[in-house]
């Protein structure tokens, strides 16, 4: 096999073909654009990060090495880093499976053969357009207490009113909430795995008599599986970084109720100039959506369906 | 029996569009309700329980909120980061995606797996690394570090997403080139990129909402320029501190004003916004 190859590649040698390796090269050419940032903007800023958040940095002086304490602060003294580990498990717990649920559900129900699909399609993905930050200022006006449109709903169906972002009880659900406005993307990913279903599975089964539940979870649900999976994925890696809509709702409050994990180390990193002790930050959120990215891959075999 | 099985049909569709519409008031309401606060003085927003349609209607917030904040200046610092982004996507992306989808050279499978291994790469890792990097060199409160890596194919998803059009171009439409005595470039230049004017537009539309819509960039790598400050920082700069927003109106009309492009984007290119992002359910 080596002597086989060596051999090969001698041949190859011993041929002239200096047209395939200009090429070759052309072809690096075109690529060089990307591999450039891929080196200055990927893999400089990976190595860079994993070798600072062993050192005591404030960005200006000189990083001085200091081994793993910056992890030992965070797993065993920083009272903060606990709590958002805790806020943004909540997080993730409240919107990714409530988002993936209501996602699957309106692709179901507007691939049911109905009128209208493209004018609903339309709708729900309409939020999704919306800049973060102009989203944002509209959910906290929404959101406001004594003029919010939310809690004149309440009023109207006699609930009581709720402080939803000054009440560290409320800010969570209410982030859960606002998130929940822009699955459209999640929903088009869904219902083009829908309309992928072969429809002559249905009249199969319409023919054996299975009943609408059946075909839904013995064909559709089944089938959608790889789908499924890939909007979990997404939602996971989004919902561990997520940042902006807590960072502008609340800041992390009311009484740190929102303080994601991102925004504990944006604080350590540009508000207190900690880039070692942030970069231990983000190195464990890195090895953590990393490991569960593949915990969850891994796990598919098990429940995933492909064809 | 017929009959009841028509019946039942009819009371099935009613009940989904039911559900349907209700989700729709639902996404549909926060935008209609901006639009309505954005024309109201703000003793009419006080007013409980809200009005739909402010008597008198105030259209003077959309001219007030000019002078009421750098609101030109910010415009022009985000279309001079969408310009960049723009161009720098549809150039150098579509280039990058012609060399892995028409050339061969050795170890491209693999740079291309690489590639896509970045996609799932948590943007915070570079954040603070790319922040010392951009100090060191003296980019910091300027617009190279939104504007730069912009033009050096930064996004992953757009390659993928050209790179899989430019597969399906027939490799006949090259050959016949080479032999007129077309290099590679004339033909990314004259042969695929007049093909491939719907992948170009959804790139260009995606990068427009990218930039548009970018915040936390600019956020920390201009905090100390205040005069570059993109309209999505500039509208986070107004929202003030504690529970309520202060002027909401001019908030509303500010954030209206915000959505508007993209909606005129959305309108007009929504099939392909549509296979973006049925395009991006398909990599996993």
């Amino acid at each position: 096999m080596t002597a086989q190859s060596a051999g090969m590649g001698r041949a190859a040698a011993a041929r002239p073909q200096p047209r395939v390796r200009a090429k070759d090269l052309l072809g690096f050419v075109f690529i060089a654009p990307w591999l450039i940032s891929f080196l200055a903007f990927d893999l400089m800023p990976i190595l860079s990060g994993f070798y600072h958040s062993f050192t005591n940095w404030n960005a200006l002086g000189i990083a001085e090495f200091i081994g793993w304490a910056n992890y030992e602060e965070a797993l065993t003294r920083d009272p903060l880093f606990w709590v958002s580990v805790n806020r943004t498990l909540y997080f993730i717990a409240g919107s990714v499976p409530l988002g993936i649920f209501a996602a699957f559900t309106l692709a179901l129900l507007l691939n049911a053969n109905i009128r209208g699909t493209g004018f609903y399609r339309t709708v729900y993905y309409l939020p999704s357009v919306v800049p973060t930050v102009a989203a944002v200022i509209v959910w906290i006006f929404i959101f406001e207490t004594r003029r919010g449109i939310l809690n004149f709903g309440l009023e109207l169906l006699g609930l009581p009113t709720i402080r939803w972002l000054s009440d560290p009880n409320w800010a969570m659900p209410a982030l859960i909430i606002m998130s929940l406005w822009t699955i459209g993307a999640a929903m088009i990913i869904f219902l083009a795995g829908l309309q992928g279903i072969p429809q002559e599975l249905y009249e199969a089964a319409e023919v054996d008599g299975a009943n609408g539940p059946q075909r839904l979870f013995g064909i559709t649900v089944p089938l959608m599986t790889p789908t499924i999976f890939f909007n979990l994925i997404m939602g996971l890696v989004a919902a561990f970084q997520a940042f902006n809509n807590a960072f502008i709702m609340t800041a992390g409050g009311p009484r740190n109720a929102t303080l994601l994990y991102m925004l504990h180390l944006y604080n350590n990193a540009f508000r207190y100039f900690r880039m070692g002790y942030a970069s231990a930050l983000a190195v464990m959120l890195f090895i953590v959506v990393f490991g569960i990215t593949i915990l969850v891959y891994r796990s598919s075999d098990r429940w995933v369906y492909y064809s | 029996m017929l009959n009841s099985i028509r019946l039942q049909n009819v009371v099935r569709r009613l009940s989904i569009h039911t559900v349907l519409l209700a989700g729709s008031l639902i996404m549909v309401i926060p935008l209609l309700w901006t639009l309505s606060t954005s024309l109201k003085t703000q003793q009419q927003i006080a007013i409980w329980p809200p009005e739909w349609i402010p008597n008198p209607v105030k259209w003077s917030n959309y001219i007030e909120v000019f002078g009421a904040a750098p609101v030109m200046l910010w415009i022009r610092n985000s279309l001079v980061i969408v310009a960049a982004n723009v161009f720098g996507s549809v150039v150098t992306c579509s280039l990058v995606a012609y060399g892995f989808a028409r050339m061969r050279f050795p170890g491209r499978d693999a740079l291309f797996i690489l590639l896509l291994s970045t996609l799932m790469m948590p943007y915070i890792v570079r954040l603070i690394p790319l922040y010392v990097f951009y100090s060191q060199i003296g980019w910091l409160n300027t617009f190279l570090p939104v504007t730069v890596p912009q033009l050096l194919a930064r996004n992953p998803f757009f390659i993928f997403l050209l790179r899989q059009f430019f597969k399906g171009i027939p490799f006949e439409l090259s050959d016949a080139a080479r032999i007129d005595g077309c290099g590679e470039f004339g033909i990314w230049w004259r042969i695929i990129l007049p093909l491939s004017k719907p992948a170009l537009a959804a790139v260009a539309i995606f990068a427009f909402r990218d930039a548009w819509d970018n915040f936390l960039a600019p956020l920390i790598y201009m905090a100390g320029a205040p005069h570059l400050r993109p309209l999505a920082v500039g509208l986070y700069t107004l929202r003030g501190g504690g529970g309520q927003l202060p002027d909401t109106n001019y908030l509303m009309a500010l954030s209206t004003l915000m959505v508007i492009p993209m909606l005129i984007m959305f309108a007009m290119g929504q099939r392909y916004f549509i296979r973006g992002v049925t395009l991006s359910g398909i990599k996993g």
